[in-house]
């Protein structure tokens, strides 16, 4: 398996590929991969499950368990790559489509819910996991992250003057636009920063084409800024994988940031509120459709002989626990009580709030029993 | 007369003014083929074409900055910001460029820049798509800040703001875009800068705007079930505020409730009671009262029922008016 397998064909020098969509390994003279047949299964695994979890939410918000969902489909393979890429010390800030990389987290599908159910606000605490709260506002994270990552830096490095952790930030296509993700290149260049950027050009912002933001494929971007960029197929979890584990060494090593663009594709609607009829042709899917992160995989393991019917099962009903566990877990998700919405607006409490806070419990108890 | 929504009063008040002017501009996020996500710049694109309707990068502060170059040179851009709580990004643009720049240059230089909100909560949404950020803008000198609550308004005030020479913050009650009125296009329409008496009443004056007005004027009904009377009025401009109308009003009723989703803390009904206060102390019976969201963030949507003024909140105020 390892990359100087006679039968890889040579991709093209701009897409970091090592697996192609018919499932066939792919050299590449900067980047390669090596894996025990145990850890290409579990990214199998990784993939089914997180598609999984993305379908099952998806009908929650049908059912109307869900006020709103943002699909990940079609991006699995960026996501669980990159997110299988890094070390129990990084720290992973995403936007709101992240689910494959909390999942890698060890994030409870679960605790995603919840903003989308409208129970809370995130609500979860980012160092549990290493794993921020999502950021919905375009692009605000990416300064976070490089800050965050200054931090890390501040803190110094070990013997070898490599840091203990390296920091990733997700953002959109359409995020690269926003004046936050502009300013974090240059903090990150200029402060060399241990951070990856990873972009997942997914095709679309809502209804807008890639060619709406950008004339240069973006990873080009970077040499601006001064660090490095690379393109890399967003559908090949090997290539993400490979990708991704080099910046974060970089980073790690104090070698400075690095622009990773995963070159992928929204399958589905921007959410579950969006309607793509109405700007993108059907076509462009299906051509996508043979891209599938999923199918290579699989083609691989089967004509490999590492999968065998036995453990396809296995994972498929894996996968319908998961299903089960997500579907149950949300429906028995408590709506919040009406005055939780006074916690936590502050560290140290106002009177003024705590006063506001009194006079609504009292206006509530006047109905108890009135209606 | 036909019926419309206040979101197809939008797109159609949109229309006349691109018809009448070529100079109008119209630029935001998704505003081309989708028709922005609630669908207000529908079929503009089509018509008027790419130059004219401007599917934007995603950058707030980029859209309000190039506006304010094209205002420059003589065109009237009308910026789409997708939510409320996406605005924030041009916050910069909006009060430090495009509401003193008229001022700096002593007159010479004016830009007739409109930028159209979708505001408020109600619609079950997740964090940042239901916010009340009005008060920000009203603080800023240079700008001007209106409201909408119905189609009639819709259709006549986006022209209207359009038309105007200074910079407007048009805000749109997201929550009833899909309400429907009769709408007479060939009606003479209110001036810009007047507040509207929606409903007369003789005992309390309450005082609303945008998704507010239409849950005074049920808070209204109800009362008058109960005998009391309440005079609403739908403020309409935010900034500046039309005083007159809302003296009148009050010398005659003499209490007031103010009614707003934006958080209580230095919002317009601070503004409102202090003016009011100054201007009509001796006649008020009561203190000027307020409904408003709580001083938190908009909370998670399965508790918003509870944050947003409604009727009853609005009765509870006017017992407690009556009370006094
Ligand atoms: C500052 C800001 N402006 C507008 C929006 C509304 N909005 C939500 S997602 C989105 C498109 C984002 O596109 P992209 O960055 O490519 O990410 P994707 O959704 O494709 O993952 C827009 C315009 C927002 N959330 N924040
Ligand atoms: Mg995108």
């Amino acid at each position: 398996m390892s990359d100087g397998d006679p039968s890889v064909a040579e991709a093209h020098p701009e897409l970091v590929q090592l697996l192609s969509p018919e499932g066939e390994r792919v050299a590449h003279p900067h980047y390669s991969i090596d894996l025990t047949p145990d850890e290409f299964r579990a990214l199998y695994r990784d993939l089914v499950l997180v598609r999984r979890i993305d379908i099952e939410a998806t009908a929650l918000q049908r059912q109307g368990e869900l006020g709103i969902w943002a699909s990940l489909l079609g991006q699995e393979a960026a996501q669980v790559g990159s997110g299988r890429a890094l070390a129990p010390d990084d720290f992973v800030f995403p936007t709101y489509r992240e689910h494959g990389v909390a999942w890698c987290r060890d994030v409870d599908p679960l605790w995603l819910l919840g903003l989308f159910r409208g129970v809370n606000l995130g609500g979860w605490d980012p160092n549990a996991h290493n794993f921020n709260l999502y950021t919905i506002v375009i692009g605000s994270q990416t300064l976070h992250a490089t800050g965050y990552a200054m931090g890390i830096q501040r803190e110094g490095g070990g013997p070898d003057g490599s840091y203990p952790g390296a920091v990733i930030a997700y953002f959109g296509d359409g995020a690269s636009s926003q004046g936050d993700v502009n300013e974090s290149f240059v903090w990150a260049s200029v402060f060399n920063a241990p951070v990856v950027f990873f972009c997942q050009n997914n095709q679309w912002a809502i209804s807008e084409p890639i060619e709406k933001q950008s004339r240069i494929p973006l990873y080009q971007r970077a040499r601006g800024f001064g660090f490095p960029g690379v393109r890399v197929d967003g559908n090949d979890v090997l290539a993400c994988l490979a990708v991704t584990r080099a910046a974060l060494a970089r980073a790690r090593e104090g070698s400075g940031p690095t622009l990773v663009e995963a070159y992928t594709y929204r399958m589905g609607a921007h959410t579950t509120s969006d309607d793509p009829t109405r700007y993108r042709l059907a076509s462009d899917l299906e051509s996508w459709k043979l891209k599938d992160p999923i199918e290579r995989v699989k083609a691989y393991l089967v004509r490999n002989g590492l999968a065998d019917a036995d453990f396809l099962d296995a994972v498929q009903a894996e996968a319908d626990e998961l299903a089960a566990h997500v579907r149950e877990g949300c429906r028995a998700l408590p709506d919040p009580e009406p005055l939780s919405m006074f916690d936590d607006v502050y560290v140290e409490g106002t009177p003024h709030l705590d006063r506001q806070r009194e006079e609504f419990a009292t206006y509530l108890a006047s109905f108890e029993g009135a209606r | 007369m036909a019926t419309y929504t206040l979101a197809k009063a939008l797109n159609e008040g949109l229309r006349r003014a691109m018809e009448r002017d070529p100079k109008v501009v119209i630029m935001g996020e998704d505003v081309g083929k989708l028709g922005g996500v609630f669908r207000i710049t529908d079929g503009l694109q089509k018509d008027f074409g790419e130059d004219r309707v401007i599917d934007t990068p995603l950058a707030e502060s980029g859209i309000v900055g190039t506006a304010i170059g094209l205002a420059m040179r003589g065109f009237r851009p009308v910026c789409e910001i997708q939510f409320d709580g996406f605005v924030y990004p041009a916050f910069d643009q909006i009060v430090s460029q495009l509401a003193k720049v008229h001022y700096r240059s002593a007159g010479a230089v004016r830009l007739p820049v409109v930028i159209r909100i979708p505001f408020g909560g109600g619609i079950g949404a997740v964090e940042h798509h239901s916010e009340s950020p009005e008060a920000y803008f009203a603080h800023t000198a240079g700008l001007k800040v209106v409201a909408c609550s119905n189609a009639t308004d819709g259709y006549f005030m986006i022209q209207q703001v359009i038309a105007s020479d200074d910079p407007v913050i048009f805000f749109e009650p997201k929550r009833r875009y899909w309400e429907k009125a009769e709408l007479d296009t060939t009606a003479t329409p209110d001036p810009l800068w007047q507040a509207r008496v929606v409903r007369p009443g003789t005992d309390v004056t309450v005082l609303a705007y945008g998704p507010m007005v239409k849950t005074a004027l049920e808070a209204a009904s109800a009362a008058a079930a109960d005998g009391v009377s309440l005079e609403v009025i739908d403020l309409r401009a935010l900034s500046p505020l039309d005083m007159a109308a809302v003296l009148e009003s009050v010398n005659r009723t003499r209490r007031c409730v103010v009614v707003h989703e934006a958080p209580a803390n230095v919002g317009l009904g601070a503004e409102l009671a202090a003016r009011i206060t100054e201007q009509a102390f001796y006649t008020l019976e009561a203190p000027v009262l307020r409904v408003t969201g709580f001083d938190t963030p908009y909370p998670a949507s399965r508790v918003e029922e509870d944050y947003l003024p409604d009727l009853d909140r609005v009765l509870d105020a006017v017992d407690r008016s009556l009370a006094f």
